[in-house]
């Protein structure tokens, strides 16, 4: 299986994203960890919000990329509700994972390899279908250990009917064109914001 | 009364009950549902870190679809994922005008061209807003009384966007429930997070959040849910959890329009019951008599 990049940021041109987009949708921070107590999941992170902002705002991306706070945001939209300088934090986060991504940190791999495989079905099929994608993801991880932990939920669903196993019960509308013209217009706009960076 | 329907990838796979039940309450509200043709994955939560632009074109194009509907209206959408993502690109459509042209240069590689005519619903704004307890209560022919009922609305129906309730105690299931004769489950974990999809991705952290709202609802005969994420990681991992946990875990959840759907008297066929994953014995003779 030769799947298809997903898209330019995933290309190994672009390792050195950085990480000014998101420096300046947090740059009014005062640092007051609203988003910090708010968070669902900060017990688990290794930096809280908080400090991972501040992080952020003074450009110390190694750092950054070798915590895993981002990806355990899970879109709650709490910290973007309850900021008081009503920064776009979920939005960040997101865009924090795009950087990991896009750098190939080896830290996020697995994640990485989740939302990729998710998105080459949906380019391929128009919509998702869990049997191919996980076969494209668990090929992906080239761990065999991997679909053992989804094994008895797969088969739960399955006896139930509730996979799409792609037998011609949903139509199919491939994306690829959509996909491509995304691809180019992102690495435009990546190649502008480098050069007005240069200037 | 009348929407576009977008059912999203969940609704023809995982979530197939929600979908029946969805449009078994809605033809007998006398609701019409028209399915938005040739409709595609919004992107879900993966999109959008790997593209921003990608995740809008691939909501908008679902947009730029209801647009050319013979009677474009409104767009009622039950999973709050697919809501949140189809919404975000409604207001961009709306409201930015950059953002609007980047989107339709990305739709010209498919010959689509959207505006942001077409409005963005879930299915709870439309149940609780359009639809309404009071016309609700006719159409109830078996009462759930003796029931309560925890309601849990998840995040993303409710925040960043606040359009039909408070976006951290929300109230808006609760005269939905009292219409049908049960009564409501008082806690905090309504607008809590399940955890999402890191219960798959990161398990030890996101079962942690399924294993607080289960423990919370202890005390009520069911959770009802909105949205297909927040079902399936409280009741696929419902046995995961209660091993994390425990103790037993155990409740039967169901999706907010089975529970309407029972009260008026649909069957179980039709609200599609025999799919759920979590629908406790105690529960299914309760609701029997």
């Amino acid at each position: 299986m030769h799947p298809q990049p997903v898209n330019a940021l995933t290309t190994a041109e672009n390792q050195h994203v950085s990480l000014d987009a998101v420096r300046t949708m947090v740059s009014a921070c005062i640092q007051c960890g609203t988003c910090t107590a708010s968070c669902p999941n900060a017990l688990e992170m290794d930096l809280t919000p908080r400090k991972m902002w501040r992080l952020v705002i003074l450009g110390r991306l190694a750092e950054v990329m070798a915590s895993r706070t981002f990806i355990l945001c899970s879109d709650c939209y709490t910290c973007t509700l309850r900021c008081p300088r009503g920064l776009p934090l979920t939005t960040a986060m997101e865009a924090l994972k795009g950087i990991a991504f896009a750098r190939r940190e080896a830290r996020h791999r697995s994640s990485r390899l989740f939302y990729e495989t998710f998105m080459q079905t949906v380019r391929r099929y128009g919509r998702i279908r869990e049997l191919a994608f996980m076969t494209r993801y668990f090929t992906a991880m080239k761990n065999p250990m991997a679909p053992l932990r989804f094994a008895p939920l797969g088969m739960k669903l399955m006896g139930k009917g509730k996979v799409e196993m792609g037998s011609g019960k949903s139509g199919e509308t491939p994306l690829h064109a959509l996909f491509d013209r995304v691809a180019a217009l992102d690495r435009t706009s990546l190649e502008t914001a480098a050069r007005e960076g240069h200037r | 009364m009348n929407y576009l329907y977008y059912p999203g990838c969940s609704l023809s796979a995982s979530a197939r009950e929600y979908d029946l039940a969805t449009r078994a309450l809605m033809a007998s509200a006398d609701v019409n549902l028209t399915e938005i043709d040739d409709w595609t994955c919004c992107g879900a939560s993966a999109a959008a870190p790997i593209s921003h632009l990608l995740s809008l074109a691939l909501s908008a194009r679902n947009l730029a679809l209801a647009e050319q509907a013979a009677d474009a209206g409104q767009v009622l959408v039950p999973c709050s994922a697919c809501y949140l993502n189809l919404k975000k690109a409604h207001e961009v459509l709306r409201n930015e005008a950059a953002g609007r042209a980047a989107i339709n240069d990305a739709l010209a590689a498919v010959n689509l061209t959207a505006t942001g005519s077409v409005r963005v619903r879930h299915l709870l704004d439309v149940l609780a807003v359009d639809l309404g307890a009071a016309r609700l209560v006719p159409l109830v022919t078996r009462s759930l009384s003796g029931l309560t009922v925890a309601a849990y609305y998840g995040c993303q129906c409710l925040r960043p966007y606040q359009e039909f309730d408070d976006p951290e105690r929300p109230v808006s299931m609760e005269p939905l429930i009292q219409a049908t004769g049960a009564a409501v489950h008082a806690w905090e974990m309504g607008g809590r997070c399940c955890g999402a999809s890191l219960v798959s991705t990161q398990p030890e952290a996101g079962l942690k959040r399924v294993c607080a709202i289960l423990k919370a609802a202890r005390g009520a005969d069911l959770i009802v849910t909105v949205c297909p994420m927040c079902q399936m990681n409280l009741d696929a991992w419902q046995a995961k959890a209660s091993r994390m946990a425990g103790e037993d875990l155990s409740i039967t959840v169901l999706y907010l329009p089975q529970l309407l759907g029972l009260a008026m008297g649909l069957d179980s066929d039709e609200l599609g019951l025999d799919l759920n994953l979590a629908i406790l014995d105690g529960f299914r003779e309760k609701v029997k008599q």
